[in-house]
């Protein structure tokens, strides 16, 4: 073709003038806001204080650690829950797929604030869900749901559930059903099926809901200020913290480059893992 | 939302690199050369790197150039309020009496949800000398006041305007330890830090802080996040006064507090929403203001109490702030002087029921339901009056303490101690 | 299936609908219980589960300030729906805002979808580098850098920089699920109607837009949703502009009066309304 080559650029070119001004350039600054001392009443002088990464990490690895494993088991809830889901949708729902997506997405064009208030009343120790339960027997009368690691991990599965069911579906949508069908012919088996002909080509979208959910999970504070507890405190707590109400910006941009260092290895390396040609490229 | 930005993408800065550090007494020359630095480190962010690497030098403003602020301001017959939500009642009766009685026009907005992030929202503005949208706003006492006072940002009143509130404000909002004299501010409202309890759960009467470490609650006390808020119950638990406290005094309070936490009986540290848990039964007793349990009660008929505990309880107030880029500091200063007329301050009251500053209210506000045709209004009206939550005795007052007032380097300190603690 | 989407290719011609796996050649043609069916609406159940109760205290009649206990039922907050001219003012904006950023962003995230899908270029590693930090970067940093460089820009902070700041955190979610479905389409349809004759613009709005069409559309959906839903951002970028979110998050301090509940409520509605035009639609379609 004879743009062959100018075609990418020209379709990236909005996206990146839109990211470079709004996002590249205002974290750049946050970078070397994080190598600064001061504070905001004598101002930030840059002292390239390499020190603040030090104190980032060491007072709050626990925390740091914490959110990765909680986002971690959010995100398999979520494919464990939104995978059958995507697929029935993409392949069962007939003429009314779209009107299923719109559905999954409607609980969350109401706020975050009004969800998670009615969460707290469903998981209330003698709310609707524990009371009913505990009023039956099934489960100690001095069980808590509510300010419980569970909890949170329960509440940013549910908050970002869309953000794995709506990938799979897109590409599994795409599947052409023959290919299902060749391979019931040639394996014979539902299951078989699934693994080697299904699972491999939704791949893309798992990994894409991987990325949408696993990323902000582990930098979400909403849930653990919501239903979390004592000790349940994820390190998007602490840097909102260190930012609003101790205004201590080095420390809150240290602490926020600590994590997106090692929520970019991790994906990085688990696009890798899965084969960087089949998720990362393609080649044409 | 501080911002940091302020601090670093800084307008000013990129205007030639003066205006910022202008005011700042005694602040370190800095920026040519470490600007060259930065720039040779290259890089898509290297502009912003550039202008942040120039440091920041002071955003605190000259207090002298107040000494005369209020000689050449006139009234403009407007102003833009920045209030919190549900502040006022959705009618604005008393903008309305405002408007009847000075012509001036009120803006209002219901733009503070948070402390914290509504200065961090104006502070940038305030350090590049822009205007922050609102003449008057009304901010808590606490670490962000401290900040715009320590910053400069807020203007010195004129008491000379003020003579309602020299008249009717009483004693104990005259003379807090956050802003001594009312040099910046006066009260909109006030409440108390105290305990409350839910007697459906809670069988015994609850008289004590200490009665918030009891491993009987296990899982059914309530603390609250905000560093200050539980300092000062850890403070008072050891016998110390807030306002007076010391370093090792904080040290010893975060002990007290980590032993309740290991202990288990804390359930979670909440920012300010209590009211929930503590009706339906999450919470037996926790921290909690006095307002929220007033109406609570009154509303909802549930069985709340609220106690000062003996060891002492924190008078918390919100109080109306002029900004100093404020266009219209005459008839904001003149509001706040309208707001404690007690007739109008009965009337906020009524809707907000916290305490006001206007201890002559009560009268009022006694007045009012005996003249009220509407029963139902009577009785509430009545219910208010009587209320010592709502208007506190004497000896209430008594064991009201005020909170420590920091500098911002203390603050640091301060805050890292107890939020060790709440950020478990 | 897929007739409401017109998703398939030209050259894949629509198979039997609802064949799929139902009815495997091995099991005969016995018709079996649709499991996935149940399942879907279990999920969905867990999804509304929050929202049957904001629906319900939309109709609680609480005495005060606080809408947490039941204390009867009412309508009058339907008939006063809109006393809190503020807040319809923040419902307002945030709808608006977030049809704008889901427009924007979707436009704006397709494009860079089919560039990573498609295309090697110099830059791509370093744009999905940039992609995953955007969407990995705390909230709070973002919003506060952001408002930052609004100042340098000397910008007045308001509506459009809401608006930018939301396209700019929705662009990359869109553009992953776009660049998902890309990378499993045959680049040969393209080059099959490019063959036929079909200039560049032509391709790309008969065949490779119409195929792009449910990842579109599944981005955009995540796109408003992402966006009426922001808080903390918008709390940085919104200057005297109040959202929903931000009126509702400010008056939980004092208690949220019950036409939050309603305002929710009405929007939930006209969801379940566009939800249902749809299933009319596609039946009579069908």
């Amino acid at each position: 073709m004879r743009n062959r080559t100018t075609t990418p650029y020209v379709l990236v070119l909005p996206a990146w003038i839109w990211l470079a001004l709004f996002f590249v350039v205002p974290i750049g600054g946050m970078l070397s806001l994080s190598l600064t001392t001061g504070n905001v009443v004598t101002g930030f002088q840059q002292t390239f204080e390499v020190g603040n990464y030090v104190t980032a990490v060491s007072t709050y690895w626990e925390q740091i650690l914490r959110s990765l494993f909680y986002g971690a088991c959010a995100t398999l809830l979520c494919i464990a829950v939104g995978y059958p889901m995507a697929y029935w949708i993409a392949f069962r729902a007939g003429p009314h797929k779209s009107t299923y997506l719109l559905l999954i997405l409607l609980p969350f064009f109401v706020s975050f604030v009004l969800r998670t208030i009615s969460w707290r009343f469903l998981l209330a120790d003698n709310g609707v869900v524990l009371g009913s339960l505990k009023s039956v027997g099934l489960v100690p009368a001095d069980l808590q749901l509510l300010n419980s690691a569970p909890a949170v991990v329960m509440g940013l599965a549910y908050n970002f559930l869309p953000f794995m069911v709506l990938p799979i579906y897109a590409v599994l949508e795409r599947m052409d059903p023959r290919l299902v069908e060749a391979a019931h012919d040639l394996y014979a088996g539902r299951f078989q099926a699934f693994v080697r002909v299904i699972l491999p080509v939704s791949l893309p979208g798992v990994f894409a809901g991987v990325l949408m959910t696993f990323i902000p999970t582990s930098a979400d504070y909403v849930n653990a200020s919501v239903l979390g507890g004592t000790h349940n405190t994820m390190i998007g707590n602490v840097i909102q913290t260190q930012y609003l109400v101790n205004n201590n910006y080095p420390i809150a941009a240290s602490i926020t480059f600590v994590l997106m260092g090692l929520l970019l290895a991790g994906i990085f390396s688990y696009a890798r893992a899965l084969g960087t040609e089949r998720v990362m490229e393609v080649h044409t | 939302m501080n911002h940091p930005s302020r601090a670093h993408l800084n307008p000013a800065l990129l205007r030639g690199l003066t205006r910022a550090r202008r005011t700042g007494p005694g602040l370190p020359a800095l920026p040519g050369l470490s600007r060259r630095r930065t720039l040779q480190a290259g890089g898509a962010a290297a502009a912003a790197l550039a202008l942040s690497a120039c440091g920041v030098g002071g955003q605190q403003r000259d207090p002298e150039a107040d000494a005369d602020y209020w000689a050449d301001k006139e009234e403009t017959g407007s102003l833009r309020w920045a209030n919190w939500p549900l502040y006022m009642d959705p009618e604005r009766t008393q903008l309305a009496q405002f408007k009847e009685s000075t012509g001036t026009d009120v803006e209002y907005h219901e733009d503070v949800q948070e402390a914290a992030s509504f200065f961090g929202q104006i502070q940038p503005k305030l350090a590049n000398g822009d205007d922050i949208g609102y003449d008057l706003m009304t901010l808590p006492n606490g670490f962000e006041f401290s900040k715009l006072v320590e910053l400069g940002y807020v203007v010195q009143l004129d008491h000379a305007r003020l003579p309602n509130f020299a008249e009717h404000a009483g004693e104990v909002y005259k003379n807090s330890a956050y802003d001594p004299g009312n040099k910046y501010s006066v009260p909109y409202t006030s409440g108390i830090t105290g305990i409350a309890y839910n007697a459906d759960y809670v069988d015994r009467e609850i008289t004590s802080i200490a009665d918030l470490w009891d491993t009987a609650f296990e899982g059914k006390v309530g603390m609250f996040a905000d560093p200050q808020e539980i300092a000062n119950f850890g403070l008072l638990l050891n016998g110390v006064d807030p306002a007076d406290s010391t370093r090792e005094d904080w040290e010893a309070a975060a002990e007290k507090l980590r032993e309740q936490r290991e202990s288990g009986v804390v359930r979670a540290y909440y920012d300010q929403d209590f009211i929930q848990p503590l009706t339906n039964g999450d919470l037996w007793l926790t921290m909690a203001w006095s307002g929220d349990i007033y109406q609570q009660n009154a509303e909802e008929g549930t069985n709340l109490k609220f106690v000062i505990p003996e060891e002492g309880a924190t008078l918390w107030t919100d109080n109306l702030l002029i900004p100093f880029t404020s266009r219209a500091p005459v008839d904001a200063i003149k509001l706040m002087d309208f707001l404690y007329d007690p007739e109008i301050a009965t009337g906020l009251t009524e809707y907000i029921s916290y305490i006001p500053p206007v201890p002559n209210a009560q009268e009022v506000m006694a007045e009012w339901a005996d003249a009220e045709d509407d029963g139902e209004r009577a009785e509430a009206l009545r219910e208010l009056a009587e209320s010592n939550l709502v208007f506190p005795e004497e000896s209430d007052y008594q064991r009201l303490h005020n909170y420590v007032a920091l500098e911002t380097d203390q603050q640091d300190e301060f805050s890292s101690i107890f939020q060790a603690i709440t950020q478990s | 299936m897929s007739v409401r989407l017109g998703t398939e290719p030209p050259s894949a011609p629509p198979p039997p609908p609802a064949r799929l796996g139902g009815t495997g050649r091995t099991r005969g043609p016995r018709r079996r219980i649709d499991w996935g069916r149940y399942y879907t609406w279990l999920v969905l159940a867990w999804l509304f589960t929050p929202i049957v109760f904001m629906v319900a205290f939309s109709f609680n009649d609480p005495a005060g300030k606080h809408n947490i206990t039941w204390q009867g039922f009412t309508f009058k907050w339907y008939a006063n729906a809109f006393a809190h001219p503020t807040l319809n003012e923040a419902m307002f904006n945030s709808v608006s805002i977030a049809l704008l950023s889901m427009l924007i962003a979707g436009a704006l995230g397709s494009l860079l979808g089919l560039a990573l899908g498609r295309f090697s270029f110099r830059g791509k590693q370093l744009t999905n580098l940039v992609m995953f930090s955007a969407i990995s970067a705390p909230e709070v940093v973002l919003g506060a850098a952001l408002l930052s460089t609004f100042l340098m820009m000397n910008v007045t902070t308001g509506y459009w920089t809401t608006v930018v700041a939301h396209v700019m955190f929705c662009v990359s979610f869109v553009a992953i699920t776009v660049r998902a479905r890309v990378i499993t389409l045959d680049p040969a349809l393209e080059e099959a109607a490019r063959d036929l004759g079909a200039g560049p613009f032509t391709t790309f709005r008969l065949v490779t837009l119409p195929m792009l069409f449910p990842a579109i559309m599944a981005g955009g959906l995540l796109a408003f949703a992402l966006s009426i839903d922001d808080y903390i951002i918008t709390t940085f970028v919104s200057g005297d502009v109040t959202t929903f979110p931000l009126w509702v998050w400010g008056a939980t301090r004092v208690g949220i009066p019950p036409q939050v509940n309603v305002m929710g409520t009405l929007l939930f509605g006209v969801g379940l309304i566009m939800a249902v035009v749809n299933v009319v639609m596609a039946n009579r379609r069908r």
